[in-house]
């Protein structure tokens, strides 16, 4: 019998960063009272009507120049009818036969190789609000509660053909995208709060199988973990269900974290039928060359083309240059470091961001955006260690003292505290011999032939000059001296 | 003063003859007095009208009037009003006072007329008799036996019956036209996409488009200037220069007023399916046109009878979706019993709608379901298309076509009631307008048996002023709009 | 064409309207009445030519990305005035099993 294999492809809806709702004025922000920030538009009162955020197309621009789609001259938002209560209008005005980006591809890392997943295609709608099954008090009890808060928020649905054939490509795939549309700011990608969410279509044929087995659709994956966890079952679950004889029926499951399972939906059961047609309040959505172009320019570097560029300018690693290009705000924050300490103190500075930086930020829970060390401090302190006015040793003190406010710049901590080390060889001789008399017992030893010895006499000069000397300097003196 | 037009009654106001107070009393009164015969208003709401009275009569005080400070205005109940009961003629909405203004009630608000009431209408605008209201059927003032049209029925009636100057109404396959002509008022349907659908309850987005009903062509043109106008919260509307649409009406009289404008007369209204004694009317009509200097030339309009076909899957089509927002959650009627979320819609939506409503929301679901779509929805819009490219060639030949509003007069309150279909058919000749989106405008053209029939003038897009200036010719030649219903006056 | 009780159920199920089979036999025939009206397209030729979803033929004007709304509790109370059953700012429905 021949292997099987999996086919996964994933459909993500990115909530877009605007100010304001896709077909109201309310605001987006997170966090409000329920219902505060759902206006008359948005709890659909008899009688208003949509009127669509620019700020919602042009993300949606953004999102196709980066993936190197087609954006649509001309789409059409369509109405998408079912009812649920935290559906106000009893239809999503979504896209439907004529989104606003059409195809598009993206390169996602498979083992040491590139993998390039294609984009079907991407399309703006309006998220639902939330529905609130618990926590409602005992008075709830059998209610739930509809907070519409969320409802309206734009979204841009990014659907992928079924190119994934792992979870783990699944996941790095979700990745890319995660990192793609912070890159390019049309999406804060917070999962716990939901403005990322994926859902896997996932179904498994044996190898070499032409037609696509039955999928199941898993709804609502908010985290990579999870992803990976939820997929994994999944393919384990079809792959079972079919050696045992059993078949697989199209469904829609949800993954439940704590038993690590996927289970059917027992809601929204009943056969889809969506009856999408053009929505009669909204006119066609007319996208000209000019409008695509000046999005265009407002562009960032893309991942991939910065990631080139840190290879060939900085000769980096391509290790470093993928982890400096996973975030805009990491891979500006490296250049404005290089731009400080200078060309060739690059390789430190990517070192420096990926070791020292990223722990210290790790340990405080903080984003690179929230860093107390500035770029600009950063590489001045790097600066310092390039030139040799500081041991790797000073410099992290260095940097903990920008870290906790203690100094403005490098150069005025060095200074205060008289860290510079002492490379006047003169004066350091003398120092030396000062150790060697003191510690006759120590040079005995060396010259009994036992090399420890010798350490021991580094350590004791080193520390005589409280670590101000070059170390490499001390030892070449000593050795001369014992000569 | 109750015969007083809109321009008679501002120089009243302006003149300190009568105030705005007293105005709205008188129509209060007449209210008082006829409506329980008539059933023209739903919701009458005296303190609030004469608080907005009194608000006017400071504004003609200090001499800040606009040009319709001070006079009352009905306005039919799809328009949400701030703190008035909005009921679209719908039990699903008995309870819903609006907590916003609809920007055609802002428009007139800003313009200083006074909110005198709410008319009755079909229940959510679907109906030509206006016998699905919720709220008990309106009786045509000429003869209580008759149906006023509909949908916008009650405003038709109020107007007429001088229990209002004038009134809103809307018009999705002739609900404005088709009333207008039943009652012997004006009334206009403008280009779609000139007055805000924003707070206009919607039926079929696409077609719907309010207007006035008015004794006359200059007090609708008035109406207009108040109602049209760019509102960024449509995403229809039109961003177009201010017009004033009564800027024809002052033309001095001639002896041909109306020389060298070609009326277009297609075959499709002139054949079966009219009732001889309108159709007579009609003729008499375009008589008098030619007498008014206009010359008359043969157009056709060959898709025109599909019009009826197309309209019951592309209204319907969008009521459908339009309507789903009624589901017992946020406002509007609950069932008080049902056993979960689903019995919840499915009670709500079968006790909160009227037999036709539910009907239309059926048919409209259903032609949008997988595998009906395209032989339904979208062959109605190819139909759609047809139908304006026959609008659009025959304007190639001449600037008005007229015939028929409506093919009979006002029918017998439910003779029509139990056959949809013979309803449907009463808007034969409104419908194609409102599929291709164009202005019209029904004109009284005299009486049969006792009840007015209407002559329709259909123009090409954006021609308003124009049509509003040919119907005015033929109303300072006639007297047909200036007869009221006997005890009425 | 002609529509069978069940279909009717199916739709009105659709449209979420309860319907008894007695209501379904009934509206049946009234349905049918107005199919047949409808089918008089389907005589019709249409090739080629394009659906009209609009009756003017422009593309849609936009918004700018502006909150124009302060979002307020006075105005989430005053909308929930109306609304069948609140509570602590939340619409209220029987419970829903995902």
């Amino acid at each position: 019998m021949k292997a099987w294999e999996v086919v996964i492809g994933i459909e993500t809806h990115a909530q877009l960063s605007t100010r304001a709702k896709i077909f109201s004025g309310s605001s987006t922000a997170f966090g409000a009272a329920p219902n505060v920030q759902a206006n008359a538009v948005d709890i659909a009162l008899p009688g208003v009507l949509p009127v669509l955020n620019k700020g919602a197309v042009e993300c949606a621009i953004r999102f196709g120049l980066a993936v190197g789609a087609e954006i649509a001259p001309r789409s059409v938002f369509a109405r998408k009818n079912y009812f649920y209560p935290d559906l106000p209008k009893g239809y999503q005005i979504s896209q439907y036969e004529l989104p606003v980006v059409l195809g598009g591809k993206l390169a996602i890392a498979v083992g040491d190789g590139e993998k390039v997943v294609n984009l079907t295609r991407a399309h703006l709608e309006e998220d639902a609000g939330k529905s609130l099954h618990e926590g409602l008090g005992h008075h709830f009890h059998g209610r739930t509660g509809i907070d519409l808060n969320r409802a309206g928020t734009p979204l841009l649905e990014i659907v992928s053909e079924p190119d994934m054939r792992s979870a783990a490509e699944a996941v790095a795939y979700a990745r890319v995208l995660h990192a793609l549309v912070r890159w390019i700011g049309i999406c804060d990608g917070n999962m716990q709060e939901g403005s990322f969410r994926c859902d896997a279509n996932v179904s498994v044929r044996r190898v070499g199988e032409a037609k696509l087995g039955t999928r199941r659709e898993i709804k609502n994956l908010n985290s990579f973990r999870f992803m990976q966890q939820a997929i994994e079952y999944e393919v384990q679950w079809q792959i079972a269900t079919l050696e045992d004889g059993g078949t697989i029926e199209q469904a829609t499951v949800l993954f439940d974290p704590g038993s690590g399972e996927t289970r059917a939906m027992r809601s929204k059961e009943d056969a889809h039928d969506y009856r999408y047609f053009p929505d009669p309040d909204l006119l066609p959505l007319l996208i000209d060359r000019q409008w695509v172009e000046r999005v265009g320019l407002a562009m960032p570097e893309l991942p991939a083309a910065k990631r080139q560029r840190l290879l060939a300018d900085y000769a980096l690693s391509a290790y470093d240059a993928a982890f400096l290009t996973s975030s805009l705000e990491l891979a500006a924050y490296f250049e404005a470091t290089v731009a400080a300490a200078g060309r060739s103190n690059a390789k430190t500075c990517a070192n420096w961001l990926m070791v020292d930086l990223t722990a210290r930020l790790n340990k405080d829970d903080l984003e690179i955006g929230q860093s107390p060390v500035a770029a600009a401090q950063l590489g001045g302190l790097i600066a310092r260690i390039g030139d040799g006015t500081i041991s790797t040793n000073i410099a992290r003190k260095v940097f903990d003292a920008l870290w906790t406010g203690d100094g403005s710049s490098a150069d005025e901590i060095i200074s205060r505290h008289g860290w510079q080390q002492i490379s006047d060889s003169s004066a350091l001789e003398s120092l030396i011999d000062d150790v060697l008399a003191a510690n006759a017992a120590m040079v005995a030893e060396f010259r009994a032939g036992k090399e420890r010895a010798f350490n021991a006499l580094v350590g004791q000069a080193m520390k005589a000059t409280r670590g101000k000397a070059n170390p490499q300097q001390v030892s070449e003196l000593l050795r001369k001296k014992l000569a | 003063m109750i015969e007083h037009d809109l321009r008679a009654l501002r120089r009243a106001l302006a003149a300190k003859e009568i105030s705005s107070v007293e105005l709205t009393e008188l129509y209060l009164q007449r209210i008082a007095r006829h409506n329980p015969q008539l059933n023209a208003y739903i919701s009458v709401d005296p303190e609030s009208s004469l608080a907005q009275a009194r608000a006017a009569d400071q504004r003609l005080a200090s001499g800040e009037g606009g040009p319709l400070t001070g006079i009352p205005i009905a306005h039919k109940d799809i328009f949400c009003s701030r703190g008035w009961l909005t009921t679209c003629g719908s039990k699903m909405l008995g309870n819903f006072v609006s907590p916003y203004d609809a920007a055609v009630i802002a428009r007139f608000a800003a313009a200083g007329a006074v909110l005198l009431g709410k008319t009755n209408m079909d229940e959510f605008a679907m109906g030509s008799s206006n016998e699905t209201s919720f709220y008990g059927p309106v009786k045509n003032p000429w003869d209580a036996s008759c149906v006023p049209g509909g949908s916008s029925g009650g405003s038709a009636a109020a107007v007429v019956a001088r229990l209002a100057p004038a009134a809103t109404g809307t018009d999705t396959g002739g609900s404005i036209r088709q009333p207008a002509a039943l009652c012997n008022l004006t009334g206009m349907k403008p280009t779609y996409g000139v007055v805000s659908r924003y707070g206009m309850i919607a039926f079929a987005s696409s077609l719907d488009q309010a207007g006035p009903l008015a004794r006359s062509a200059a007090d609708c043109a008035l109406l207009l200037n108040t109602m049209a106008g760019f509102d960024e919260r449509d995403s229809t509307s039109l961003d177009r220069p201010p017009e004033d649409y009564s800027r024809e009406l002052d033309r001095g009289a001639a002896d041909r007023p109306l020389a060298g404008l070609k009326i277009g007369l297609p075959e499709q209204f002139f054949g079966e399916g009219c009732a001889p004694e309108v159709m007579q009317l009609v003729d008499t009509a375009i008589g008098e046109y030619r007498r008014l200097g206009a010359e008359t030339v043969a157009v056709s309009l060959p898709n025109m009878d599909l019009s009826v076909a197309a309209y019951y899957v592309i209204a319907p089509a969008e009521a459908s979706s339009n309507l789903a927002r009624f589901d017992g959650v946020r406002y509007g009627y609950r069932a008080a019993q049902y056993e979960d979320l689903n019995d919840l819609y499915g009670k709500s939506r079968a006790q909160g709608f009227g037999a036709e409503v539910k009907r239309r929301i059926l048919i409209g679901t259903y032609v949008l379901s997988h595998g009906y779509y395209d032989a339904y929805y979208l062959q109605a819009q190819r139909i759609r298309r047809l139908i304006a490219n026959d609008f659009a060639e025959a304007f190639r030949q001449c600037d008005v076509i007229v015939g028929p509003t409506s093919p009979s007069t006002a029918f017998k309150l439910g003779e029509k009631a139990a056959d949809p279909v013979q309803m449907y058919l009463s808007d034969i000749y409104t419908i194609a307008v409102n599929l291709a989106g164009l202005p019209a405008i029904s004109l009284p053209c005299g009486f049969a048996g006792g009840l007015p029939a209407g002559l329709q003038l259909i123009g090409d897009y954006f021609t308003e002023a124009r049509l509003l200036d040919v119907a005015h010719r033929y109303q300072q030649a006639s007297s047909w709009h200036l007869q009221c219903p006997a005890g009425f006056a | 064409m002609s529509l069978t009780p069940e279909q009717v159920r199916r739709v009105a199920h659709l449209a979420r309207i309860e319907i008894s089979d007695a209501e379904a036999a009934s509206t049946v025939g009234h349905l049918n009445d107005i199919f047949t009206l409808i089918e008089k397209m389907q005589a019709v030729d249409t090739r080629g030519v394009e659906p009209m979803a609009h009756a003017q033929d422009v593309g849609q004007r936009l918004r700018a990305d502006r909150v124009s709304e302060a979002g307020e509790v006075a105005q989430r109370d005053a909308f929930q005035a109306i609304a069948p059953e609140t509570a602590a700012g939340l619409y209220l429905v029987p419970k829903v099993i995902e």
